[in-house]
Formats: structure tokens, sequence, C-alpha cells
């Protein structure tokens, strides 16, 4: 009896009456039992999830509490524990010797580093009003690939913006102190400076838009007057104190090209008088400065690839070929960079008197072995080189930056067959009916035959790349004609020479007459770097890029010097020792045609050490191209200097690699 | 066999219910459960608990997340369509406006960043981040005292205290937002971007709001670096002149500014006399403090203003209460000290300007007319009850006596003056020089260095008015008003060509200077009006006996039934922080015309903006607000300045170069007599 009193006051609805027939009682429990199931089921589905939800973000919650409430020492005292303490950074150091403020620095940053924000943009851009494109956390790459591309990329014609975008780069030391959050690229040097009393009143960031070409960032944002007269602030209110300037990467020939400007007269120049640079600058401090260009700007304009992506291909093939999500990756990259005008900046200059022809090269008999062996002999010097020079009966022929096979890369010059490409007809060969959606690139203007023309040329070196660009993207090619210039002048006072395109190659203008400034040459070694590469025609369909690097060429085992495709020397992982160094070894040593007032020169080389463990980033004593900002040894001279030590004081020249050698091979009338 | 189903069925239901309780007992109150089933009781229900417990939390917060993050993305898919009025940026753009005069904009107190160059160990880790402004307002409560010290300045010089640095952030990013969301320039910067400036031909002034404003010159350069700027943007554009744009305290310091850069060297720029005729075409100064704020009084005297003694009345205890040992106000006291520029912020010009013990040029405001206002939209006939209504209150013997800036109780500040009794300052400065040496309570403010007795002397005194105040400051807080005195000047100006004046101290108060010589230049002073603004404080003895607590206090029960004294503050029309008389009266009188201060000429104009609240939420913080900060946000306000800057065309100009006003002031103006 009980029970029947208990099943009504539980569940008075739910119960059948008892009079109900036996089989429909029980299909309502097996319906009831459903239910329950069902709902187990929820419970062990949407619920579980948010159950599952819940608890992560309430551990992540507690941990991000626990790490907040944690007193900052220990995250320290661990590290330390593990690697053992850490050294003093240098303005910790320089602090305790007394060093105070004494010159103010201009920083000058190089290319990608900087960056841009919006300032006026199409639809698709709305709500990112100043807002960064480019820095930061590229949230907005992800967000919407095509409008960022549409962004970024200048107007193919005129190399300015296109209408109705205006992209502007970020002022202050915030452009390039982290080009992304964690990635410092300025921030080490200005955490140090500020350490000995630096601060925004001594310190500027000569922010510029680096996709421009360097004139036509004073055409559109009068960049380069806005310098000029910050350096003339500076040393007005520092009581007439001249600047350090320190320019990293491109910046350094922006740098040049300013120095030109603000001497020449008004309508193409500052108007600052032939004497400004002897007034306003101390020291020039260039960091991994690609004075004669860098192979790897040629890479990027021929097949928008450098290593990196070469290396990609190789490892998982198809990936950045795929067509997937309807996005031809390397085409709108290629499209994007190439209205940069900038980039052309890079191209190796000079031609084969620099760079090498087809049977030598300055680098020649550089051994490739592991660079660990290598530089503790350097250590004594050049002249211990010498022995290691008659080795190489295989010799890498480095003249050759660009050569289609790796045998055409090996061969001796006389075996090479060449078809002139030039008068190669450009037939539009490519099928009518083959549409290629979205992307245009100027390949595609120039159909198979100028395609097969271009490779059966074989080999080209740093005189004939000029040729093959302009073959392969002649619009680019005559807007950086405007505006850049790659030969050696033989003759430096012929008017042409005032004339902006030349004031940024060290080759075809003289350096200012200012006989008490210094220029330094601050870059790493024991990197190997991209040198020259092979490459072959691209087995894809027509609507790709027709060029690749032959990711499959590699040289024995003996020789590390090929490697994907790659041909690898001494440098800084981007710049070349030889661009790095030579105008400060050879060029500008002394009185010299191109330095008439005998300004000194000072090569500092930074030996790369890696990290050794993941605690320590990016290292204290890196010599990789932008990790090197980070370089305690750099930093510690850089603030000597900018506290007032010239560069006899730091030692004079401090030299790792063969660059002296090397730029002896070099023929060039000084 | 069907009642175990049964028994089942009840044992599974509430797992899936945690919230059937009923249900629960229910099961519980089973008399004879077969054995296995008692057991299986047990073992379910221990499950039971413990969802109930840990997992239902988990559950919850998981629910949340969730919900928060699908909307979240939702938010982000769709850009809400706000029924926000077409931008100002917009309609200038469609009627052809491109960028034509640079445009420099001046931050005022309070709202431009700051940042630690250099710091003590304490706050480690913020090297270059924001102590003021901006998004770390997280690491400033982890370590409120560590900021504290960092913010403040030294106390005896009003530089940089020894081992810490504190420096402006320069550029844009300095003031577009105080704080995240919350937009000082951004709305104004984004509009004249619409029509085509950037970086080139926009800057923003950065100065270290804290120091005196010579000082921003001796320490940082920076009023070098404003010279340096603005030739530049006038060369690279073409040689125009710049349109320069300041806010609150910004006004004050762009005056100093253009005394400076005219002055010869050593103590000024050296840019000549007709510096400011070739570099500037116009001064738009928004929400201007021409003639100091009362605020900035009652800050000083006892760092609070209305909206502190109104959290007072409400929660009494809370903000005196010393839980965590953390003195408030007293803190804000000693740090806001610190700052020499406040003092720039004291009512200049003496009963002059801000009336005596009888008389105020407000004299007559009805207090109601604000929520008039903003009931039904006045028309020009209201304006003129208005002012009837004023003269109907000007013989109304107990009118406001505004003039009385701090009075001590409710009753002085009503007398009429013969009732007054009064004592003469100088009585005061008999009791100083006796210092209690109580120094066992951590915060220290100059209070601290008087005994009970000349506090009590002070409030003896019963009434103050803008010029005793001065005397008052002197004798409560003499190290702070001798650094004050140093650097700025409250008077008024017999003979504006006496040497004296050539002094830096005297350059922001607009009545003790001559504008420059510039008669092509233009002055508009566009400010909010419609808002209840401080303009004078019933003060009372704080009751506390406490060591190292502020002695006064507003008295936040004084009320009058008239809607003129509400929480101890009589009020009148401004924009909340500035009222009217100081924001206007230059534009209106001071310098209309030729007059001494303004020798050349200039042009000026009074462009008002009748404060309108937002409707509703979603119009955040309003288009068409006439508060001291929210009118940067202000559609019309904008569009003023724009149409300045682009060099409008003479039709659509014409609108902009005429006076526009709601307020009282040109009747206030009149009342005061200042010798032009």
């Amino acid at each position: 009896m009980p029970t029947t009193r208990r099943r009504k006051g539980s569940e008075p609805q739910k119960t059948p009456p008892e009079d109900k027939p036996q089989s429909e009682e029980d299909e309502k429990k097996g319906k009831s039992r459903k239910q329950v199931q069902e709902k187990k089921r929820k419970w062990s589905c949407v619920d579980s999830c948010c159950w599952l939800i819940g608890c992560i973000c309430s551990i992540w919650w507690f941990l991000l509490f626990m790490y907040n409430a944690l007193p900052a020492y220990i995250p320290q005292y661990v590290t330390e524990a593990i690697t053992g303490p850490m050294p003093d950074p240098p303005g910790v150091k320089l602090h305790k010797e007394g060093l105070k403020v004494k010159h103010p620095v201009v920083f000058v940053p190089g290319i990608v580093t900087g960056g841009l924000e919006l300032w006026e943009g199409h639809q698709c851009a709305d709500g990112l009003f100043r807002k960064r494109l480019w820095g930061g956390t590229f949230g907005e790459v992800y967000k919407r690939p095509l409008c960022w591309v549409d962004h970024l990329s200048l107007d193919n014609e005129t190399g300015l913006d296109p209408p109705g975008i205006r992209v502007r780069p970020v002022t202050g030391l915030v452009a390039a102190d982290y080009f992304a959050p964690g990635y410092f690229v300025w921030a080490v040097l200005i955490a140090n400076l500020a350490l000995i009393g630096y601060e925004e009143k001594t310190m500027y960031m000569a922010s510029y838009d680096w996709r421009l070409s360097f004139q036509n960032t004073e055409v559109r944002d009068q960049t380069m007057s806005r310098i000029k007269s910050n350096i003339e602030l500076l040393v007005a209110t520092n009581g007439g104190k001249k600047v350090v300037v320190i320019p990293h990467s491109m910046g350094v020939l922006y740098f040049l090209h300013f120095m030109k400007w603000v001497e020449a007269p008004t309508p193409m120049g500052g108007g600052g008088g032939s004497d400004w640079c002897a007034r306003h600058i101390k020291a020039v401090m260039n960091i991994g400065g690609p004075f004669l260009g860098v192979p790897k700007a040629v890479a990027g304009l021929f097949s928008a690839e450098a290593r990196d992506v070469a290396v990609a291909r190789a490892l998982a093939p198809g990936v950045l070929d795929s067509d997937l999500f309807g996005l031809q990756t390397l085409q709108h990259i290629m499209r994007m960079t190439r209205t940069w005008d900038s980039t052309m900046s890079m191209i190796p200059k000079g031609g084969d008197t620099i760079w090498g022809g087809l049977d030598w090269a300055p680098e020649e008999g550089y051994d490739c072995t592991p660079k660990k062996q290598k530089n503790h002999d350097a250590y004594h010097g050049p002249g211990n080189q010498t022995e290691k020079m008659n080795v190489p009966s295989n010799r890498i022929n480095y003249g050759r930056i660009i050569s289609f096979g790796k045998d055409v890369a090996v061969l001796p010059p006389s075996k090479i067959e060449r078809m002139d490409f030039r008068d190669a007809v450009k037939g539009s060969k490519l099928p009518p009916n083959v549409t290629c959606p979205d992307v245009w690139t100027e390949y595609h203007e120039m159909g198979w035959g100028g395609i097969q023309a271009v490779a059966d040329y074989k080999v080209y070196t740093a005189g004939s790349l000029l040729d093959l660009l302009q073959f392969v993207a002649p619009k680019m090619m005559e807007r950086g004609g405007t505006q850049f210039s790659y030969g050696i002048s033989d003759n430096l006072d012929d008017p042409k020479y005032q004339h902006y395109k030349y004031w940024s190659n060290p080759l075809e203008t003289k350096l200012p007459d200012a006989p008490d400034m210094e220029i330094y040459s601050m870059y790493g070694v024991g990197i190997p770097t991209e040198r020259s590469y092979v490459y072959k025609i691209s087995s894809n369909a027509e609507c790709h890029i027709p060029f690749h690097i032959d990711t499959s060429a590699a040289a024995g085992q003996d020789d590390n010097c090929l490697q994907g495709g790659v041909y690898l020397t001494n440098g800084d992982e981007t710049v070349p020792v030889l661009s790095a160094g030579f105008m400060c070894a050879k060029g500008w040593r002394g009185k010299t045609r191109f330095n008439p007032s005998g300004i000194r020169t000072f090569i500092r080389e930074y030996d790369h050490a890696p990290p050794s463990n993941l605690l320590e980033g990016r290292g204290t004593q890196s010599g990789a191209h932008v990790d090197i900002m980070g370089n305690f040894q750099l930093i510690e001279d850089i603030i000597r200097v900018a506290a007032g030590a010239t560069g006899e004081d730091l030692g004079g020249d401090q030299v790792h690699s063969d660059i002296f050698k090397w730029s002896d091979k070099i023929r060039l009338k000084l | 066999m069907a009642s175990v189903l049964r028994f089942r069925k009840l044992y599974v239901e509430p797992a899936v219910r945690c919230d059937v309780g009923e249900s629960v007992k229910a099961v519980s109150g089973v008399a004879v459960p077969p054995v296995e089933e008692k057991k299986g009781t047990r073992r379910r229900g221990w499950r039971r608990r413990e969802w109930n417990c840990v997992d239902w939390c988990c559950w919850a917060i998981g629910y949340m997340c969730t919900a928060w993050w699908v909307l979240l993305l939702f938010y982000d898919s769709f850009h809400m369509a706000l029924p926000a009025p077409e931008s100002p940026g917009m309609k200038l753009k469609r009627e052809g406006l491109r960028p034509l005069h640079p445009v420099v904009l001046v931050p005022g107190i309070v709202t431009a960043g700051l940042e630690l160059w250099e710091g003590r160990p304490c706050a480690d880790g913020l090297f270059r981040k924001r102590l003021w402004g901006g998004a770390s307002f997280t690491d400033v409560l982890r370590r409120p005292f560590c900021w504290l010290e960092h913010i403040s300045l030294d106390n005896e010089t009003g530089m940089d205290p020894p081992g810490i640095r504190v420096r402006p952030v320069p550029g844009l990013v300095a003031a577009d937002y105080f704080a995240p969301g919350y937009f000082v320039w951004a709305v104004l910067i984004e509009n004249l971007a619409r029509i085509g400036y950037e970086g080139k031909n926009m800057h923003m002034t950065a100065y270290d709001w804290r120091l005196s404003f010579q000082n921003t010159e001796v320490r940082d350069q920076s009023l070098s670096r404003l010279k340096s700027k603005i030739e530049l943007m006038f060369r690279t554009n073409g040689d125009k002149k710049v349109v320069v744009v300041p806010h609150s305290m910004g006004v004050l310091y762009f005056l100093h500014f253009m005394k400076w850069v005219e002055a010869p060297p050593p103590m000024g720029g050296g840019g000549g006399p007709g510096w400011c005729a070739k570099h500037i075409k116009a001064i738009m100064n928004i929400a201007p403090a021409f003639l100091g704020v009362p605020k900035a009084a009652s800050t000083i005297f006892s760092a609070e203003a209305k909206d502190v003694a109104f959290v007072r009345a409400m929660a009494p205890g809370l903000i005196d209460s010393e839980i965590l040992g953390f003195q408030a106000l007293e803190h804000v006291m000693r740090v806001s000290r610190s700052w020499d520029s406040v003092m720039s912020l004291l009512p200049k010009g003496g009963e002059a300007i801000w009336g005596n013990l009888d008389w105020s040029p407000e004299e007559g405001y009805e207090c109601d007319q604000v929520k008039k206002y903003l009931k039904s939209f006045p028309t020009k006939q209201s304006s003129e009850t208005n002012s009837t209504d004023g003269k109907l209150g000007f013989k109304v013997t107990d009118s406001v006596h505004y003039g009385r800036i701090i009075s001590f109780s409710k009753k002085s500040s009503q007398l009429p003056s013969s009732e007054l009794e009064t004592m003469k300052n100088k009585d005061l400065a008999r009791h100083h020089g006796r210092v209690q040496n109580n120094a066992s309570c951590g915060v220290w403010t100059e209070y601290d260095e008087m005994d009970r007795e000349s506090i009590r002397a002070v409030a003896e005194n019963k009434v103050y008015t803008a010029k005793t105040f001065t005397e008052l400051l002197h004798f409560v807080a003499p190290k702070l008003m001798q650094r004050a005195d140093a650097h700025f000047s409250q008077g008024l100006a017999d003979d504006l060509d006496d040497p004296k004046y050539s002094h830096y101290k005297y350059w922001s108060n607009p009545l003790e200077t001559k504008l420059p010589e510039a008669p092509e230049m233009e002055i508009y002073c566009m400010y909010g009006v419609g808002i209840p603004t401080e303009r004078a404080y019933v003060y009372k003895l704080s009751p506390s006996e406490r060591c190292r607590s502020i002695p006064y206090r507003i008295d936040g029960s004084a009320e009058d039934d008239k809607g003129c004294l509400k929480g101890g503050v009589y009020s009148v029309d401004g924009d909340q922080s500035v009222p009217a008389l100081s924001a206007g009266l230059m534009c209106a009188k001071g310098w209309r015309g030729r007059t001494r201060f303004n020798p050349s000429g200039i042009r000026t104009y009074v462009r008002e903006y009748r404060h309108k609240a937002p409707a509703n939420l979603l119009e955040g913080r309003g288009w068409e607000s006439g508060a001291h900060v929210d009118i940067m946000g202000n559609v019309a306000l904008i569009e003023d300045v724009m149409r300045v800057a682009a060099g409008a065309a003479a039709a659509a100009a014409a609108d902009v170069r005429s006076d526009k006003i709601h307020s009282d002031i040109m009747r206030m103006a009149e009342r005061v007599g200042l010798r032009l």
C-alpha cells in the first residue's frame, strides 16, 4: 500500500492510471525510458561540452591568476637556475661605468620591419581606421586576406597610393620597436639606451613608408623633410651635439639617399647646404646594411620565393601551389611585392665587377664546411685562410646568380650553350580559353615562348640579371629605372649623377664632405646566406609562376654550399658579407673617389652564436639579420659611440670573415 | 517489476533535472526499498551530488563562455548598423572639402597619456608602458602605491623625483582614447581623416601635463618641439598656416606657447614678433578654461569636487575608511598637489571677474533653467524670458552669492555681507609656524604641518572670494603656493606694458598678457552650455580628529529649495567643468575688438553648443553633448573645426565666422567691470 501512495505523491502526472491495460503501460514505460536516454545523451553531449569548456576556462583563469599573483622575480629566478646567471644587459653595465646621454640617436628602420596603418580604405576595410595593417598581430591577414593584399599593394603604374586607399607609416618609436608582439626589432636597443638616460627627446625613429621608392617618400609624405627637421631639432635642443644615426637593413640605403638629398639644392633635394651632414651627423652606424644589394631580392622579384619558401615547397609539395580556397598565395605575394618600388633598391649593384662573372667571384674558395670550425680559424685573421684557397677543384661559380639546372651551375663557361633571350617574341601563346582568375602577374603576358627563351639563356650574372628582370617584368623595371640605378660610375663628376636615382647606390655617389664623420658597418657573420640560385621551369599549369627554385639540387655530402637549390656563402642569413662590408673595407677606406673627404670607416663583425636553449629566446649573441639587434656586443658598441666614443675607442675593425681578402679581389677603380 | 522500473525512473529523473529537490526528498522518503536498490541509491546519489556542486559550476561557466563567444562572433560578423547621423567627415567630403591648413591638436590636463622611462624596482617590467591613460590600468591596480609614487612629482622642484622618469606619450595615440573605448580626440581625428588629413598635416602636441608650462620646455623642450613641428608643417604643406585646436588646459598651454615663441631666447623661443602672424591661421579653443575653474580650487583645497562629495553623501564612510590602509583622498591630494599644472587652473582675475561677497556676474542665473533647456527646445523667446527672470532675480535679496567661492556653512554663504563676521587673513598668519609632530601615519600633506587651532581659524573666517581664496591657499599650503607663484599668476594687469609682464609666469593668464600681433588670426571659443557646473562650495570642518586626514570637506548636506545648491555645491551654466564665464568671457569681451589685451584686433567668435544628453544607451556619449570632454564628439563642433581647417568657401564660412550663443554670456560679460 505505501508504494501506491508514494507513486501518487511523487509523480502524479506521469504515472498512468492503474486500471490501464498492461501493454499500454509498458509502452509508456518504454517511451519514458527512451526519453530518459535521450536526456542522458543530451547530458553527455552539449552539456558535457559546456562542462569541459567551463573546466578548461576555470583552470586557465586560475593558472593565469596564479601567474599574475606570482612575484615578478620568480620566473627570472627559474630561468637563471636553468641557464646560469644572465649577463648584465649592456645598458646596466655601461650605466655602472658612468656613461651618460650625449649624442641624440636616430633610428632608421629597414624594409618590412616598420609598421603601416590605414588612413583611408575601401569598404572591405571598414573599422580598421588607424589600425595596423603591417606589423602588430597581422590579425586582418587571416580575416580578409584579399582585402589586405589590396590595401598593401601600391599602384602598378605610379608606385604611389592606389585611388581611394591611404596606408601610412606609423610614427614614433612604436613604429618598429616590435614587429609583432614579442618579436623585438629595436626594442632591446631602445631599452638599453634608456638605461643610461635616453628618452623620447634624445631618440627619434625615422619611420618612412618602406614600400615606396626613396624619393617618393618625400613626394608623398615629405618624410625626408621631416627627418631633416627632426635631426635639426635634436641637435638644437641637445646643446648642439651631433646625432648618431643607426640605420638597419634597407634603412642604410635610405639614409645614403637622405644624405645626398639633404645637401642637394631645393627642387629635387632638401637644400641643407653642402655642410649639413658635417654639422649634424657624428656617426652613421649601419647594421646589416645591404650596401650593394642582396641576391635574395632577385629571387623575390623573379619568382616570389627565397630559400624559406623553397624549403617549404620541398617539405610539403603542393601546399603553396594548391588552389585550395582559391588562394594563389605566391602569385598574390608576387603581385603585391612587385608594386613595391623599394624592393628594387636591393637588386645587386655593381654588376659583374662586384658580384663576379661567369667564371669568377670574389667569394670563390669560400669553405662551406660547418661554421664552428671555420670560425675558430678566422679569429687568427684572414691570413690563415690561404691554405684552404687551393682546395676546391670544383669551385663554386657564385657569379652565376641564376642558373637553370644544377649542371649549368657547375659547367665551365665555355661549355654552356646560351641563346639570347632579349629578342625572343613574347607571344601570347596562352590558350585563349584559359582564364587565370583574380591574380595578374606580368608573366601572363609573356607567353610560353618568352618563358622558354629565359630558360634557354641558362646563366645570369649580376650584369645580365637586370636584362632578365627587364624582360620578365618590364613595367616594374620601368618604374624602377626612374628611381634606382645599379651601375658603377666611371666619372662621379658627371652632372647626370645629380639625379636622385643614383643617390642610394654607393658606387655612383660621393659621400658628403664631412671629414669628422664616422661610418660603421656592423653585421653578423657565420650564417649560411643565399648567394645564387638554381632554377627550373615550373611544371605546373599556365596560371602559375613559371619559374621555381630547383629544390632537388644539392651538392654532395662534403660540400654544403648548395642546399635546396641555393648556393650559400658567409653572411647574416640575408645579406652576404660582401654586400655589407665591401664599401667600408675598400670602397670608402681612406680617401677614395667615393669618399673624397676621407670619412673614417670601421668594420664591426659579430660572430653568430645561436641561443643555447629555448629560454634565451633569440639569443644575446646572434648574428642573424634582425636578431642582431639584440646582440649585446653590438648594443654596447652603439651605446659607447652614442655616449661619445670614437671608432678607435671601440678598437677599430673587428673582423671574423674573409671580407678583406674578398675585397682585394674586386678590381674597382678607387 | 513495474514498481522497480518506476523506481529507476525516479532515480534517473532527478539526476537529469538537477533542481528537482522535491523528488529527491520523495526518494529518500521511501519506506522499504529492496537492498540492492538502496546501494544503487547511494551510489547514484553520490554521483548526483558531485554534479550538483563543482560540475554545475563548470557547466555554468562553460555555458556563459560559449554564449559570450557566440555573441562576440555575431557582433564581429555583423556590423552594428547604429542609427547614427551621417558623420560630418562624410558630409563635408561630399561637399568637396579637402585638407588645406595643417591641424595642431593640443590636449588638456589628464587626458593625455604618460609612459614610464625609468622607475623604481617596484615598477619593473613597465618600461615604456603607459602609467596614465590607455589600457594598462590593470598594472596600476596591482601596485597602487608604486603607481602613486611614480606619477607624483618632486614636491620641492615640481620636476621628476630622483630615479624616476615619466614622459608624455608622443603622437596621435597620446590622447585619441583616454581608456579603451573612451574617446577624446579620436572622433575628430577620424573625421578629419575622411577629408584627407593624415599624419603629415595633423599633429598632436605631446607635453607632460603635470608640469608647469615653462618646465615642459626646461625638461623636455616641448615648446621648442612644438615650434619646430609647426614650422615644418607650414613648410611641407605649401606655406599654409596651421589651425590650432587646443582643449581644456591646452588652451592655456597654447597661450603660453604664443608668448614664449615670440619672446627672446633665454626665456622664450626667439621666433620674433611676427611668428604667430606668419604661422597661425586660427585657434579653435574647445572648452577653454581661460579664467580658471572653481573646481581646481576645491581640488587643491580638499582634493574633492562635486563627484567626490556626492559619493560621500551617498555612502558615508566609504571614502574615508582606512580599510587596506588606503587613505584615498589624502593620497590624491598629495599627488595632485605635486602637479604644478593644476595651479594654472585656479580662478584668475580675482574679484573683478569672479565676484566678491555681494556681487557676481552670474547673479540672477536661474538654476532650474538647465532643466528647462533639456525639456523644451528653447527659442529666442525663452532666452528672453530667462533674461527677464534674471533681472527679477537681481532684485531678490537672497540671490545666490556666487562670488563666495568657499564659505564655511550654508548660512554664511547666504547672509548679506554686512552681517558676516569677517576676519582678515593676516590674522591667520599669526598661527602659522607651529608644526605638529605626530609623524606616525603614512601620508603627508601640508595640512599635517598646521595645528588644530589654525585649522579652526581658517574655518572661522567663514567666507572666501576669488581673491581671499588665494591668500587662504598661501596659508594652508605655503610650499605649494611658493612653487605655483614662480610659474603662474592669477592677477589682473593694470598696465600691460609694465616690464614685469615679460616674465613667463604671466604668459598663461589672458588678463596679464597681450595677444600677439597677428591681425589676420582668428580666435574661437567653442564650449558646451546647459549643464550645471560647479561654481562655489559650502565647506565644513571635517569631523574626524584623526591625524592625517584632510581637515575640511564639502558639506554634502547643504541644499536649498531653488536647486542652485546641491550637495554643498552652487552650480551655474557651463559644460560640467568650466563655467560659461571662464570659457566665454575673453572672446565675448576681453578680446572683442581692439582692446588692451588684443592690441592688433584679432577677431574672436563665441560658439556655444547646447548640451543634449544622448537619447539612449546605444548613442554612447552622444553626438550633441556639451560636456567638457564629450563635446569632442559633438557633430556640430567637429563640422565647425573642419570647415575652418579646410578653408571653407565664403558662403559656408560665414556661418562659422559668427557668434552662436545660447547662454547669458554677453549679459554676464557686461556686468564684469573689466577695463579694456
